[in-house]
């Protein structure tokens, strides 16, 4: 579940992050390549992509800064649907 | 591929349309000069729910999706585009609120902005912060359960009526948004006259002097302020701005249509004279490149793609430079009648102006459409 993703995740850094192999690790704000526009299009795409709603609490650059970091916003907030899905 | 709007937002534009013909179009010179919007108009755009198009009907709204926003923003933009500011900063208000407000927040706030109860307007600008937005110099200190805000802000669009302020301040250097109400002590408000454009905004200047807001008015988080608050905000403002601009262009092309089907020079209609054509071939291509820009933004606002943020930059850049040709080129064809202050296209002139500075100027929007597209090279 989480390696899907995280797979989801990579290849949409991919198109900002051209010709460099991201580390799951890696802090993308570090790196300098993205800007503040693009955490906005990162939490369009988290919400769209995995039917998710990143809300005001969720706002911390660390749920943010990295492909782990991200997975693991996501699964987190997956987690009540797929509760209520059993 | 289908490129047509729904009957339902064609029902809209419709009723709009018919709305800024009889509502604004009459008055809209007058407002010019008078640099106001009468509170009738305030109150008749509010009973409509045109400042609660995008909040969504549980809430009091209309809750229209973006793409009828954006001809809502059109319409109104034809008519007056001081009009259509106040719509553009109340909704970047609203949209701010519902996408990164507490619960508690949008509870209180979106039914009174909804129904216009309380205008919404958006304080970010300072006399010496403009385009670096993030350079903001008003401070937010933390005072047990408050916050002590100081500060300037400056050409706040319709600060001299607004009720709730959605202000930027730094808390310990992290750009942060709070909302504060007309009444907090502490805060004066100084109208702005005499701008070359969108004369009727009524803008305002606002001095914080110790003004304490509670913590629960943070709207987010600290150190959000920029990068969640303002950016969801101004990607409705830039959106608002970039449909409005096409409401400037159809304005210029068709009183251009009109007059040169009514005015003679040389024994023929100057309809018939090339060089007028050309200009009214360019007016009418680029309003409908424009226009295509904004639905598509819109298009991809309603499905959520992240792609959205970009196309809606494109859409502002090129309807607001669209707007100055069509509205240097119409004064043209007018001749000193564009001119003069009988007809409404050297105000169209001067609006179109503005549009190029506000919400991104031109060359912030540049710098940013050449960086996404060298992201996207191969």
């Amino acid at each position: 579940m989480n390696a899907e993703i995280k797979t989801a995740i990579r290849q949409f850094l991919a198109g900002t992050f051209k010709n460099y192999e991201l580390e799951d690790n890696e802090d993308i704000f570090a790196l300098g390549f993205v800007n503040s526009l693009f955490a906005m299009q990162l939490v369009l795409f988290v919400e769209k992509n995995f039917n998710i709603t990143v809300a005001n609490e969720d706002l911390e650059l660390d749920n943010f800064r990295t492909i782990e970091a991200l997975t693991n916003l996501v699964a987190r907030k997956q987690q009540p649907v797929a509760a209520a899905m059993d | 591929m289908k490129i047509e709007l729904s009957p339902q937002q064609k029902q809209y534009h419709a009723e709009w349309r018919t709305f800024v013909d009889e509502a604004i179009v009459p008055f809209a010179q007058q407002f010019d000069r008078e640099q106001r919007i009468p509170p009738q108009l305030i109150r008749a755009l509010a009973q409509k729910k045109y400042l609660g198009a995008t909040v969504p009907v549980d809430m009091g709204g209309l809750g229209v999706d973006a793409v009828a926003f954006g001809l809502l923003n059109e319409e109104i933009g034809r008519g007056c585009s001081s009009v259509r500011s106040l719509l553009t900063v109340h909704t970047m208000v609203s949209q701010a609120i519902l996408r990164w407000g507490s619960q508690t927040q949008k509870e209180v706030w979106l039914p009174c902005l909804a129904t216009g109860e309380t205008i919404g307007a958006f304080a970010l600008t300072e006399p010496n912060v403009g385009s670096d937005a993030k350079s903001v110099q008003t401070t937010a200190v933390p005072h047990g359960d408050t916050f002590i805000i100081n500060g300037h802000k400056k050409w706040i669009t319709y600060g001299q009526i607004a009720d709730l302020f959605l202000l930027f301040a730094q808390s310990d250097g992290k750009l942060t948004a709070f909302l504060i109400e007309r009444n907090t002590p502490g805060l004066t408000i100084e109208p702005i006259c005499h701008m070359t454009g969108t004369r009727a905004s009524m803008l305002a200047e606002l001095h914080l002097n110790d003004c304490e807001v509670p913590r629960a008015n943070i709207v987010g988080a600290v150190g959000f302020g920029f990068t969640a608050v303002a950016s969801a905000a101004l990607e409705w403002g830039r959106y608002s701005v970039a449909s409005g601009c096409v409401g400037i262009g159809q304005a210029c092309l068709e009183a251009s249509l009109d007059y040169t089907s009514q005015r003679q020079q040389f024994g023929v209609y100057i309809k018939e004279h090339q060089l007028i054509q050309q200009m009214i071939a360019d007016m009418a291509t680029d309003l409908d490149a424009a226009r295509l820009l904004c639905q598509r933004a819109g298009y991809l606002m309603n499905t959520q793609d992240p792609a959205a943020t970009d196309a809606i930059f494109k859409a502002k850049y090129f309807a607001s430079r669209m707007a100055n040709r069509a509205a240097n080129d119409a004064v043209q064809i007018h001749g000193a009648n564009g001119c003069s202050e009988t007809y409404p296209l050297e105000r169209y002139r001067r609006d179109a102006k503005v549009m190029e500075i506000i919400e991104g100027s031109s060359q912030i929007q540049q710098v940013i459409i050449a960086k996404k597209a060298f992201c996207y090279a191969h």
